[in-house]
């Protein structure tokens, strides 16, 4: 028996915006409460706090987030440090940091003022994807709250003269890659930058930055009022805490919902999104953790955690923990060939393994999907994707290698049968059809 | 990459109305002085909702202003795909195609925009709708889903099917205002029917007490 989440240990109280996302509300659910004190531990308590609570980061990649703050320089210098949180969400099938931005943003600016104090950063930049007008907005409306409530500002309550600033993008999925979203803050194009140095030597207009996540900087509160080893006794370890899991595609009722780490994929799916569509026999293939990751046929799901070592260990990963649900009507080389699209559009064409690869990748899935191709080119596919892999300045060449890699080990015989039945004269691709339910 | 260029056709010049500088001035406060940079695509953006699209004009006209060469303000408008580089119709409409929307039927409603509006990236003969197809727009627990730009603002318009978009597009045609967010009985992107955050106890203002932190005693010895 699984123990799921309780209502009182869940960070995100307002996630379904059923309440207001003003500070008084706010502050009634627990924000902003006790973060002086925080402060008045100091700076490496409140990193000791972070690491010791095992938190790795919710962008994608899960990278320790105490030890990535311990990394800014211990003196500061001549430059000044900076925060920048992405919130460039794009990942397909992500879609979790919209609701804190819009529904709790004060339990961001609250981790933002935590987490700069302990880099010891006056000014931090909060940069928004484009499209999300409704919650910049939304955010521009509680960091003036928090302004006038004196809990930021040159002067205010905690004594950490503090600034945030609301910044935006304009529609490129790149610009999610730190130093692309650097690049792209300082007024350039979302190129990410060659690593060494790494942003939190020569980040931010060539100064000492950090680059988070919003739901590691909006947990960071809540995990000090509670203590760091009350987040770490959810979830396995090396993979613990509370996570918000977005689930989309086949399933009766899509949605987001805070769960513990390493929930197994059924339970999480069962008990909060009403199932897969017709049934979990019904099921074909789910994406765990947002489009850069290999999906898994239905036999893995079956008893697969949702953790990052438990999805690692099948070639998947956790990434955004983006649960994106396959059924068995889903034509399963198309739905791969539009990640391939998607990730053709979105390359900055920096590199040319991922500017010639993303397009070569997705013309031949195309055809694949159609059953026009050979059985050779499934190799040679799998070849070009190797190519991809790896050879780029950033992850997006590996995040577009994967799902295709991920098709190719699980789904081979679909796209051998599809051309059999391309040279046969029979119908490439019989979608079935949903189970009565 | 997706190839983009600048309208054939452009306009004599480009200046921002008050509205516009005020909200200039608002984001050209957030960076320092010598990195106004920044503020470019805040500025691109901002001359997008006065004029419709980013003309050639107005691309000079920030360049000079942020003390950019011209060159580097075309790259990023060409670069980022939000900048529409000609004039659209008064409902832009930006369905989302990317494989979460696409399992659950984004196809249905790019073929309603096929039958009713023409074709992709044109300007409709009544001057009322232009529709595109974009990627993620990170709302996948509301698929399938649009972005409707207009005089009213950006707005999402989510958990949509074929005779719900329809609908939706006869309104906008007739004038009509019509409701963004979820076009189910969805609040956002809760599970339907959850009892998720049902706990009073955390609305009562009961987190709000003065509390004593955690693990912030000296170790002893």
């Amino acid at each position: 028996m699984v123990e799921l989440l309780q209502d009182k240990d869940r960070i995100f109280t307002n996630l379904f915006g059923h309440h207001s996302p003003g500070l008084e509300s706010a502050q009634q659910r627990g924000a902003w409460n006790g973060t002086t004190d925080m402060l008045d531990m100091g700076r490496d308590w409140i990193i000791d706090q972070m690491k010791a609570s095992g938190l790795r980061g919710r962008g994608g990649a899960g990278f320790p987030t105490g030890l990535k703050w311990s990394f800014m320089p211990k003196e500061v210098g001549a430059r000044p440090h900076y925060l920048v949180v992405n919130a460039d969400e794009s990942e397909p099938g992500t879609c979790k940091d919209r609701e804190i931005m819009r529904h709790d943003p004060h339990l961001l600016i609250e981790g933002c003022l935590i987490a700069s104090f302990a880099m010891q950063a006056h000014a931090c930049y909060i940069y928004l994807r484009g499209e999300y007008v409704t919650e910049r907005l939304a955010m521009e409306k509680a960091v003036k709250e928090a302004y006038e409530a004196k809990l930021i500002g040159e002067k205010n309550v905690h004594g950490w003269p503090f600034h945030v600033y609301i910044h935006h993008g304009a529609g490129a999925y790149i610009c999610g890659e730190e130093t692309a979203l650097l690049e792209s803050l300082e007024g350039k194009k979302g190129q990410p930058r060659l690593k060494p140095p790494f942003p939190a030597n020569a980040g931010l207009y060539g100064c000492p930055t950090t680059v988070n996540n919003v739901e590691s900087i909006a947990v960071a509160g809540t995990i000090l009022r509670r203590g760091a080893d009350w987040f770490s006794s959810f979830g396995r370890e090396r993979n613990v805490g509370t996570k918000i899991f977005s689930i989309s595609g086949h399933v009766n009722n899509p949605c987001n919902v805070e769960e513990a780490m390493s929930i197994p994929m059924k339970t999480l799916i069962e008990t909060h999104a009403g199932g897969v569509r017709g049934g979990w026999d019904n099921l074909k293939a789910v994406i765990p953790g947002g489009s850069s990751v290999s999906l898994l046929p239905k036999d893995i799901c079956d008893d697969v955690l949702m953790d990052f070592d438990a999805l690692s260990a099948h070639k998947s990963g956790l990434g955004t923990a983006a649960v994106i649900v396959m059924d068995k009507s889903t034509d399963v080389v198309k739905a791969i060939a539009r990640i391939s699209y998607f990730y053709r559009h979105e390359s900055c064409g920096q590199c040319t393994p991922c500017r010639e690869g993303t397009g070569w990748m997705w013309r031949v899935l195309t055809r694949m999907a159609a059953g026009e191709s050979t059985i050779e080119e499934i190799d040679m596919l799998l070849d070009v994707a190797g190519q991809v892999e790896g050879h780029t300045i950033c992850a997006l060449g590996d995040a577009a290698a994967w799902p295709v890699q991920g098709l190719i080990r699980h789904f081979r015989h679909e796209i051998e049968e599809r051309i059999n039945n391309y040279r046969e004269g029979k119908p490439v691709f019989v979608s079935q059809a949903v189970a009565a339910e | 990459m997706s190839v983009r260029r600048l309208a054939k056709e452009q306009p004599e010049s480009f200046a921002f109305n008050k509205k516009s500088e005020d909200e200039v001035k608002f984001w050209l406060g957030k960076y320092p002085e010598e990195k106004k940079a920044s503020a470019v695509i805040p500025m691109l953006w901002i001359a997008q909702k006065q004029e419709g699209w980013v003309s050639e004009p107005a691309i000079r006209d920030i360049a000079a202003r942020l003390e950019m060469p011209y060159i580097r303000v075309y790259e990023v408008a060409t670069f980022y795909t939000m900048f529409n580089l000609a004039p659209v119709g008064e409902n832009l409409v930006q369905v989302c195609g990317t494989t979460p929307c696409m399992l659950r039927g984004s196809g249905d409603l790019i073929s309603v925009c096929k039958n009713r509006i023409g074709k992709s990236g044109e300007i409709s003969e009544d001057g009322k709708f232009t529709w595109v197809e974009v990627e993620c727009m990170g709302a996948c627990a509301n698929a399938p889903m649009i972005q409707l730009a207009n005089k009213d603002g950006d707005h999402y318009i989510e958990d949509l099917d074929a005779e719900k978009f329809e609908q939706l597009l006869d309104d906008l045609a007739a004038g009509k205002d019509v409701k963004f967010g979820p076009q189910s009985e969805r609040n956002a992107s809760e599970p339907h029917g959850t009892k998720v955050l049902s706990d009073p106890s955390l609305y009562d203002g009961s987190k709000a007490k003065p509390i004593k932190l955690p693990n912030t005693e000296k170790a002893e010895g």
